[in-house]
């Protein structure tokens, strides 16, 4: 048990996407829940295989675009009817029809805010460095053309000898430990 | 190529594919990334960007020389007020729209032959949008108080007229910015975390692995950034229509004579999506030849643009017919008179240069031979983008000229700075692709191997 201190888990490296899903399910089958899987562009299937639930980045561009949308609104009621009322020969001061265009716009500009920097928030970007990049194998080739999967270390299932040798018996080309640091 | 058609077709054209065959992930890979990362500068690139620089250079003078001077310094006077500034403007933004509608609307189409365009396109749509920022920045005459027009708690207590169409477009060509922006980040990431990947100078790993941001291509990272990648597109299809709705209500909200029609959101947004592929094409073309990128830039992509320039040239075309006749209809005697200068006025020949251009040329692309001709592609791309500016001169200054009573009617004729100015933002939006090509993919990687994934068959 001690080697969780330094270890960050056991990673497997494949050729194609589709040894990659299959990877994927039989880990899970097998019972191990703190896996993750890493490929060089999305794999259709992966999140099937991984039984990924739905993410929370629309609800968040929702929120965001609403924010964006009533707080516009509100905004340009409050700024023409009563921070800067003009009288422009008694027409309303809530002109509502002419504030629609930039009420738009601001609803697109929440919601697109809040999709990009949600998704960096929930990601966990930007973060520089992960105990990944230590494996040379992974820092060449995961962003290029091979596919990873890392069984991590605070997985309860988790050590490092049966692990290891669960993911060589799923046709990975090469296991490798994952130091933490 | 061996199944056959289920029909007995005399005549099947084979249809090009949008990535030739034989490719894998290392080589979409080492291909795209070999144009920053390994390939020496060439001496093309060097003589391209030296000239675009100096553009760039006549830009800095003649915006130093207008501020020094003020506006006066143009062409424009009473009643043309608007002058090159505001045709410039419109001319850039539409540009920037096939960008926008390649990576977005295409997307949501699931077309796949947006793929190996969108990145430059997107590029393609951030500094045309930069340039036409510039002109009615610069057209304040101060820019200096440009903040102005951004609601602030001033001490003056002042706000802007939220029901003028000028701040609608502040607000639109600023929101289209930012999001053009996020959405071309966005997908940048991957790409980002491969060139900090495969970089070998220490410079270069930090400021790739800066802008990657720790990218690491994880199952859950890349389940949350498709979600987020297609709320964008969702996103930005609707607010590109909006954006060249907004500029078109510039003209079309006031009473001027030409302007004042209910036809000019559709076309005005047809007319960018139209001189947009024109420029798409314009850059693809050189870019493909070289780069050598014709594996991924095919005929299709090619081909393709060219039937979507032939369609939206249609819908300007009808949009210029619909103009003529909603005057005539009208016996509206102001608007049936600035028909009638369109055709005979002092400025008939910019109008027929228009239809030239933007009508009767471009039914030459009914012709397949002319459709997968490169040269006569490239050729029309630039008559294209030609007769795009000149339509929004005709809407500007000769409506400006011929406004409601003589005393009023007036002349315009663009000075050399006005030129200058021109050809200056000419060389900065050239200069920035120049620089794009070198530092960043100009075609997406990651979407490139999901391509490969699909067409090469990994499955077995």
């Amino acid at each position: 048990m001690d080697h969780r201190s330094h270890t960050y888990g056991v990673v497997a490296e494949f050729e194609t996407a589709e040894q990659l899903i299959q990877a994927a399910e039989r880990t899970r089958s097998a019972g191990y829940r703190r896996f993750e899987a890493y490929a060089p562009f999305p794999v259709e299937g992966l999140s099937e295989a991984m039984a990924l639930k739905r993410n929370a980045v629309p609800l968040i561009t929702l929120i965001g675009g609403l924010a964006g949308g009533l707080g516009g609104f509100f905004f340009q009621y409050w700024v023409s009817a009563m921070a800067y009322p003009l009288n422009i020969g008694g027409r309303p001061y809530n002109s509502w029809p002419a504030f629609i265009p930039v009420t738009f716009e601001l609803t697109v500009l929440g919601a697109a805010l809040s999709a990009v920097f949600g998704m960096l928030a929930l990601n966990g970007l930007p973060r520089p460095h992960h105990p990944l990049f230590n494996v040379h194998r992974f820092s060449k080739h995961a962003t290029s053309d091979r596919f990873f999967l890392c069984i991590e270390a605070r997985d309860p299932k988790f050590s490092l000898a049966d692990s290891a040798r669960f993911l060589q018996g799923l046709h990975a080309t090469h296991v490798s430990e994952v130091e933490d640091d | 190529m061996s199944t056959r058609p289920p029909y007995d077709s005399v005549d099947v054209q084979p249809v090009s594919p949008v990535i030739e065959p034989g490719h894998t992930y290392a080589s979409v890979t080492d291909k795209i990334s070999a144009i920053v990362l390994t390939r020496p500068t060439s001496l093309g690139w060097v003589v391209g960007f030296s000239l675009t620089f100096t553009l760039v250079m006549v830009l800095t003078v003649s915006v130093a020389w207008l501020i020094a001077k003020g506006v006066g310094i143009w062409g424009i006077n009473i009643p043309v007020g608007w002058g090159f500034a505001i045709v410039n403007f419109v001319w850039w933004i539409g540009i920037g729209h096939a960008g926008t509608l390649i990576s977005a609307i295409l997307f949501l189409l699931n077309q796949q032959w947006r793929t190996s365009i969108n990145r430059f396109a997107e590029a393609m749509t951030l500094f045309a949008v930069a340039c036409a920022g510039l002109f009615p920045l610069i057209h304040t005459g101060r820019p200096w108080m440009a903040y102005y027009m951004f609601p602030y708690p001033s001490t003056m207590g002042l706000w802007p007229q939220f029901r003028s169409p000028l701040i609608w477009d502040v607000f639109a060509v600023s929101t289209y910015g930012t999001v053009s922006l996020l959405f071309w980040f966005v997908g940048l990431i991957p790409d980002l975390a491969t060139f900090r990947d495969r970089s070998v100078k220490k410079p270069m790993q930090i400021v790739y692995g800066m802008l990657a941001m720790g990218w690491r291509g994880s199952a859950r990272h890349w389940h949350r950034y498709q979600s987020a990648y297609l709320l964008l597109a969702g996103l930005a299809t609707p607010l590109v229509l909006s954006v060249h709705t907004v500029v078109s209500f510039d003209f079309a909200i006031a009473i001027v004579p030409g302007w004042h029609t209910t036809i000019f959101p559709p076309y005005f947004v047809a007319g960018a999506i139209y001189s947009g592929f024109a420029m798409v094409l314009t850059i693809a073309i050189p870019l493909r030849k070289a780069y050598d990128l014709e594996d991924f830039i095919t005929m299709r992509h090619l081909e393709n643009m060219a039937k979507v320039m032939l369609a939206t040239g249609l819908i300007v075309a009808y949009g210029y017919y619909y103009e003529y006749f909603m005057s005539v209809y009208s016996g509206n005697k102001f608007d049936l008179y600035l028909t009638q200068m369109r055709f005979h006025g002092p400025y008939s020949h910019f109008y027929y240069a228009l239809i030239l251009c933007n009508i009767l040329t471009p039914q030459l692309l009914w012709i397949r031979k002319v459709r997968t001709n490169i040269p006569a592609l490239f050729v029309m791309s630039l008559i294209i983008n030609l007769g795009m500016w000149l339509e929004r001169f005709v809407i500007v200054v000769i409506s400006l000229t011929r406004d409601f009573m003589p005393s009023a009617w007036g002349r315009f004729s663009a000075t050399v700075w006005d030129y200058a100015t021109f050809a200056g933002t000419l060389g900065l939006f050239t200069m920035l692709l120049f620089l794009f090509v070198r530092v960043l993919p100009a075609i997406s990687i990651a979407e490139m191997r999901e391509l490969v994934r699909h067409t090469s068959g990994e499955h077995e």
